[in-house]
């Protein structure tokens, strides 16, 4: 028997994906707690929904590929994009929803490009696309905040009963003022309030944003600075992304007229913004390599994220920049390889 | 002969150089107008017939046209057969006409067309030309209903809606909804829908054909009956 030959250096190293894999699934504790406590049960069944419609899609479609599935589904991604969908789609959701959009994101975005390692697309982001273009409708119900509803939130008991036969078989889901639209959407609508009378207006804000939406993007900052701290990542994507938005919030702000995009703070703890930069802009495979590639790659997603809330047709748009620098990565990759040591800056022509 | 030689037509054109999905060409009526089987139905019909006419037009003024202006004069006979073929259709199929809309102008720039007369209709005689025209045509109605079928299963749950904009009344009920109480999955029925649908169209022919090449090799290489086996052991003197 041969021995291996390894050249140096001879160091070892913890991190594998599964463990990448577990510290993110880790750091979304926060976040989900406080969407939880805010919004009710329902995104604790939508995650739960996921992670079994997505083990049970990435078992098939392992089997069908012939490949060896304990050990793909060790490695936690199917579970990683179950959950960022589940975080991301409304409480409440009905089954089917959740089905299509995890079986559309584990099958097709992920499985029939090659699976983990070689989608160019982030799955989970595929999934939230493909049913917000698909069913416009349930996608853009959100649940009444705690703060603002006068009744209690559903039980666990009706969260479950909604995803299975749906909202209207649930007589708590059927109230008035269950639901809402979302702090986003409120001031997207807006054109004749100042900022101030709407904010003072319509229940659903809060002390900086949306009411209960600003804890949610706190846990999810914590989580992602959890991350960091642990060298998942590097600063660079997410926090570009951050400066970017804020700079695009801050040049449009115009002191809070009705035509106002919304101050900064307001865009930094709205609807996806910390759960995108941190979980989904940072992921491996499908965004830039290159320090200056994630820098740029980030810094685009932030200027799209707030062109599409303020005038675009959606009001949010993680999932859509995202998919669109998706795009963008190999070419920024292209253009940023930085210069390995011992070469010259400039590489030759046509390379 | 000249019995092979439809026969080798009839393969090109329904399966081995596919205008659709082996050629790639005429996407844009392809993606386009197969929402539904009716649309792939009509569009499909339409370009038979441009293409049966323009072929056989092109393969009768083949030696008299000069080569530098044969494009040109293509294009003009192409177009005149569009709109002859889009008057016929405003005359007795008229809402499909309208929900077909550009699309049938638009026939005339379909490169399936052009590329037939320059590639086959000009260097051949009439009637394999029209044949060629006509099978082509086919393998291009069969993916467009093939593809409108599978794009309006998967998008509203039923299949064979609104047949009676070309069949007229009796086709009134021929509706069948496969799932009752269906959310439509705009997903399917919208442009992205086509791209992705055309993907599994083309994988599937792949799939077929790879595993006919392989059947056929494996029957190639079979051993013939009785063969020698090669001495491994013992000494040879």
């Amino acid at each position: 028997m041969a021995l291996l030959n390894v050249t140096s250096p001879h160091t070892t190293n913890t991190m594998n994906t599964a463990r990448v894999m577990q510290l993110v699934l880790l750091a979304t504790i926060p976040g989900v707690l406080a969407l939880t406590w805010h919004f009710g049960w329902g995104t604790l069944v939508n995650i739960a929904w996921a992670s079994m419609v997505a083990i049970a899609a990435e078992s098939l479609m392992l089997y069908l590929r012939k490949r060896p599935i304990s050990f793909y589904l060790s490695d936690c991604s199917a579970l990683v994009t179950a959950v960022l969908l589940g975080i991301a789609l409304p409480p409440y959701s009905p089954w089917w929803l959740i089905f299509v959009g995890v079986g559309f994101a584990i099958i097709i975005a992920k499985h029939l490009y090659g699976g983990m390692g070689f989608n160019p697309f982030n799955p989970a982001m595929v999934g939230y696309v493909v049913l917000l273009i698909s069913y416009p409708v349930e996608m853009t119900i959100w649940a009444t905040p705690r703060e603002a509803l006068e009744l209690d939130l559903p039980s666990i008991g009706d969260a479950i009963q909604a995803l299975f036969l749906g909202r209207d078989a649930v007589a708590v889901l059927t109230v008035d003022g269950i639901t809402m639209a979302t702090p986003l959407d409120v001031l997207k609508q807006n054109n004749t309030l100042l900022v101030d009378d709407l904010w003072a207006q319509s229940p659903q804000f809060g002390r900086w944003a949306g009411a209960g939406w600003e804890w949610a993007n706190l846990g999810f900052l914590a989580g992602g600075i959890f991350l960091l701290t642990q060298r998942v990542f590097t600063w660079h994507a997410p926090i570009s992304m951050l400066i970017s938005l804020t700079i695009m919030a801050t040049l449009f702000y115009d002191g809070g007229s009705s035509n106002s995009g919304g101050s900064p703070l307001f865009h930094l703890l709205s609807g996806a913004t910390m759960l995108g930069a941190f979980f989904i802009v940072t992921d491996p495979v499908t965004s830039a390599v290159s320090v200056k590639g994630r820098i740029i790659y980030g810094a685009a997603i932030g200027i799209l994220l707030y062109l599409i809330r303020v005038w675009g047709n959606y009001p949010d748009a993680i999932a859509f920049s995202v998919l669109l620098m998706n795009f963008a990565a190999p070419l920024i990759d292209h253009y940023t390889q930085p210069r390995t040591y011992g070469h010259q800056s400039n590489r030759p022509r046509g390379e | 002969m000249a019995n092979a030689d439809y026969k080798e037509l009839s393969l090109n054109g329904l399966w081995k150089n596919n205008p659709a999905i082996v050629q790639l060409l005429g996407l844009c009526p392809l993606l386009a107008v197969t929402g539904s089987v009716i649309n792939a139905i009509g569009m499909g019909l339409a370009t038979i017939m441009v293409l049966t006419v323009s072929n056989t037009c092109v393969s009768l003024i083949r030696s008299v046209v000069s080569d530098a202006v044969r494009l040109p004069t293509f294009v003009m006979i192409i177009a005149a057969a569009v709109t002859c073929i889009e008057l016929l259709m405003q005359a007795f199929t008229y809402e499909l006409f309208q929900i077909l809309g550009i699309f049938l102008p638009l026939i005339t720039t379909n490169c399936v067309i052009l590329g037939r007369a320059d590639a086959y209709a000009s260097k051949n005689s009439l009637l394999p030309a029209m044949y060629d025209g006509f099978i082509m045509g086919m393998g291009f109605l069969v993916v467009l209903v093939l593809l409108g079928a599978l794009r309006e299963i998967a998008g509203t749950g039923a299949i064979f809606n609104n047949m009676d904009l070309l069949f007229g009344e009796a086709a009134k009920g021929w509706k069948i909804v496969l799932v009752s109480d269906y959310k439509q999955f705009l997903l399917a029925i919208l442009p992205p829908g086509a791209f992705i649908f055309t993907g599994f169209i083309i994988a599937l022919k792949n799939v077929i054909d790879n595993q006919i090449k392989q059947r056929t090799e494996a029957a190639k290489e079979k051993p013939a009956a009785g063969s020698k086996r090669v001495r491994v052991t013992g000494q040879i003197s």
